[in-house]
């Protein structure tokens, strides 16, 4: 990722006080001054989440050495996948889709408005990829087997599960490289600085691939699930439907994280970029809202198209009616109104609304509408532990999101030498 | 050439010109061993079941897992509610009862001729043997898409172990290389099980049905379903009585992901060349040889 943060911000000569980092030793001085904490501690937010991470981290090593069973979770044989899955990994996977897509935006299509929120938002999408896709460890049962799809004589090369798996792994990489930039700004390394920066289109287009290929393909799983998942849900094309939500799915977490980033953050960030950034959100919104609009188009077409009409009069009917109407349909409006307006605080509404429907649309396919034949007694929910480890490694992503925003120019401006690179 | 054999052509040619034949999205992992061969399978008459539930215990013993105690064995009590296979028991016995008094249904892995459980391993642990035998190896990551993929939901997962497998039915795998025959097959004292190839015991059943058409139904479960399993049920009544799912088609259940399968081919070529294409298009001719622009273009040029 390239660093010129904004053509319109004057470049003042300023003193260099990026780190003379000339070998190992010099690294690690930088490094564990960094990893020092700064600022107050005993915040109310570290309070509450230092507990629940600790707690989560206890569970998980319970659950790495007793299986997966009760009490840690309430999967069973008839709901193989719930929480860590349905929400961590999947849900987690969509919101981290407005790394792809601003990418597309941004080095693409050039449409330099939305540079500044790029960095953030490829180290959310790089964050969410390392923590709740990483979270598939605690999923797997025999997880010390996971190398096996990347090292081994058996590859299954034609299981979308092989594919999905692959994918992850390779969108880790080509996102760290369009991070990478920021963190050679920050080591105040100026030769790889330019060497990472001119990597960036090349990861972008392999990384939009990508994206493409595994957003449905999380969706492509579902496939052979023919059987199981309620006809109102179930189509073949789910694998498009996926894609098309991770596009609103993905902007409404940046609009949602950018927010609240502006507030938390906000002393990183010049009175430029402050009123610049409902501009940002005003054309974020508009996107959401066409993408919604097809993908509610999209969702119409299929229920005529697989015959699933005579369904929708029915409880799991009006489950579906509320997913598609109150969390797609009434989004959509709000986006477009609050572009229209120009009223961020609509379209924030509008976000968290679809964040929402993002979830019960995810967990929709792997344990609500997934063998919904099942009685309501005996279906799957998730257990105390599974809801704890899952907040734990939200929290800890947090903690590492906030750690790199306080030391690297990912809000804040580059570096005047990284700057002039341009 | 219609649009679908033109995709179909174009993705597999772009795929396999790709990787060397490694990747032809139209070969799914359950496809491969299955051409040439014949597999071996089980005939299940229902018409013959007493219920004894010998083959559960043979099938517990065979296969390590905790066996049913002879008191049990003789409680026909247990065949009072519906059970299902678990991960102690590869094989149960239910009876429904019908309009034709009760029927006892031996339950087990149907070992499809293209299963869904083995597409959906991504390190080939779930396999369909050339011999017919769908099986489960060691080198399993744990993911349970095999759960979800299985239109009867057969594999089942060790939930309470710290080391756990997945458990089913593999056709008595190891006796078959010992040259036996599956033990519930050796023990059953009422001749249900009939194990041969898929050829011969489809002719031995519809040779059954033809001989005693009053007797039996004139469907062999199994014979089209999901593509074919190399299990095969007879009955006396509608299969759907009995349990047995009429809803899953006749399709193979690794057919439905090809579509995404073949994809993956477009979109690696299509992409980068629509995405390099607009990123030509949208250059401003004012920016040239600034900053990241001119860094992109030196980049392209070592592309290509």
């Amino acid at each position: 990722m390239a660093g010129e943060k904004l053509d319109t911000v004057a470049i003042v000569e300023e003193k260099d006080d990026s780190p003379k980092i000339k070998n190992l030793s010099d690294f690690w001085t930088f490094l564990k001054k960094e990893l020092k904490p700064r600022g107050n501690i005993a915040t109310p937010f570290n309070l509450i989440s230092l507990p629940i991470m600790i707690l989560g981290y206890i569970f998980i090593v319970y659950r790495l050495a007793a299986g997966l069973g009760k009490p840690i979770t309430n999967l069973n044989q008839d709901f193989p996948w719930g929480l860590w899955i349905g929400f961590d990994v999947v849900t987690g996977v969509a919101f981290a889709g407005g790394a792809y897509v601003l990418c597309f935006v941004v080095y693409i299509l050039r449409a330099e408005k939305y540079h500044a929120i790029i960095r953030a938002t490829v180290l959310n999408g790089f964050l969410a990829y390392l923590f709740y896709a990483g979270a598939i460890v605690l999923d797997i049962g025999r997880w010390w087997n996971i190398y096996n799809p990347m090292i081994g004589n058996s590859f299954g090369v034609n299981a979308v599960m092989f594919l999905v798996a692959w994918h992850f792994f390779l969108y880790m990489l080509a996102e760290l490289v369009e991070f990478s930039p920021t963190i050679a700004e920050w080591l105040g390394m100026k030769r790889l600085r330019k060497i990472l920066g001119s990597l960036t289109l090349g990861a972008v287009v392999f990384g939009i691939c990508l994206s493409t290929l595994h957003q449905s393909g999380l969706a492509a799983l579902m496939i052979m699930a023919k059987n199981k998942i309620h006809p109102l849900w179930y189509t073949e094309f789910i694998p498009i439907l996926y894609f098309v939500s991770s596009i609103f799915a993905g902007l409404s977490m940046v609009i949602f994280e950018g927010s609240i980033s502006h507030k938390v953050f906000g002393d990183q960030i010049d009175e430029a970029h402050h009123k610049h950034y409902d501009d940002i959100l005003v054309g974020l919104a508009r996107i959401c809202s066409v993408a919604m609009f097809g993908y509610f188009f999209l969702k119409i077409i299929l229920l005529v198209h697989e015959h699933a009409v005579p369904y929708l009069n029915s409880p799991m009917g009006y489950w579906f009616l509320l997913e598609i109407i109150g969390f797609v349909l009434v989004p959509c409006f709000m986006f477009a109104h609050g572009a229209q307006q120009r009223n961020t605080s609509t379209i924030k509404f509008a976000a968290v609304i679809t964040m929402i429907g993002i979830i019960i649309n995810r967990l929709n396919y792997t344990f609500i509408a997934y063998n919904w034949y099942v009685p309501l007694s005996q279906k799957y929910w998730p257990a105390p532990m599974e809801l704890i480890i899952t907040a734990s490694i939200i929290l800890t992503e947090i903690w590492a999101f906030r750690w790199i925003v306080n030391r690297m120019p990912v809000l804040k401006e580059p570096p005047a030498w990284a700057r002039k690179l341009h | 050439m219609d649009r679908r054999n033109f995709l179909k052509i174009f993705g597999s040619g772009v795929a396999t010109a790709a990787t060397g034949n490694l990747l032809n999205p139209a070969k799914t992992n359950a496809s491969e061993d299955n051409q040439a061969t014949e597999f071996y399978g089980i005939l299940v008459d229902t018409t013959r079941c007493i219920g004894c539930r010998r083959c559960e215990k043979a099938c517990a013993e065979a296969n390590g897992l905790p066996v049913p105690d002879i008191d049990e064995l003789t409680n026909k009590s247990v065949l009072e509610k519906m059970r299902r296979t678990s991960d102690t028991q590869y094989t149960i016995i239910n009876r429904y009862d019908t309009e034709k008094g009760p029927i006892y249904v031996p339950k087990r892995c149907m070992h499809c001729n293209q299963p869904g459980c083995a597409a959906a391993c991504l390190v080939k642990a779930m396999r369909k043997r050339p011999s017919g035998h769908v099986t489960w190896d060691a080198n399993c990551i744990g993911c349970r898409l095999c759960m979800v993929s299985c239109p009867f939901d057969i594999p089942k997962f060790e939930y309470t172990k710290a080391m756990p497998r997945i458990q089913k039915c593999n056709l008595c795998y190891d006796r078959y290389k010992k040259g036996g025959i599956p033990a519930c097959v050796e023990v059953c004292p009422t001749q249900v099980l009939v194990f041969g190839t898929r050829r011969q015991i489809l002719e031995e059943g519809k040779r059954r049905i033809a001989a005693d058409p009053d007797k039996y139904v004139n469907h062999i479960y199994g014979e089209y379903e999901v593509g074919g399993t190399s299990h095969l049920y007879l009955s006396s009544v509608p299969f759907e009585q009995i349990g047995f799912r009429k809803d899953l088609g006749t399709v193979p259940y690794p057919e439905y992901s090809t579509g995404f399968l073949f994809a993956v081919p477009f979109i690696f070529v299509l992409w980068p060349i629509a995405m390099l294409g607009i990123n030509r298009a949208t250059k401003k001719d004012d920016e040239s040889g600034h900053g990241e622009n001119h860094e992109n273009k030196e980049h392209e040029k070592g592309k290509h």
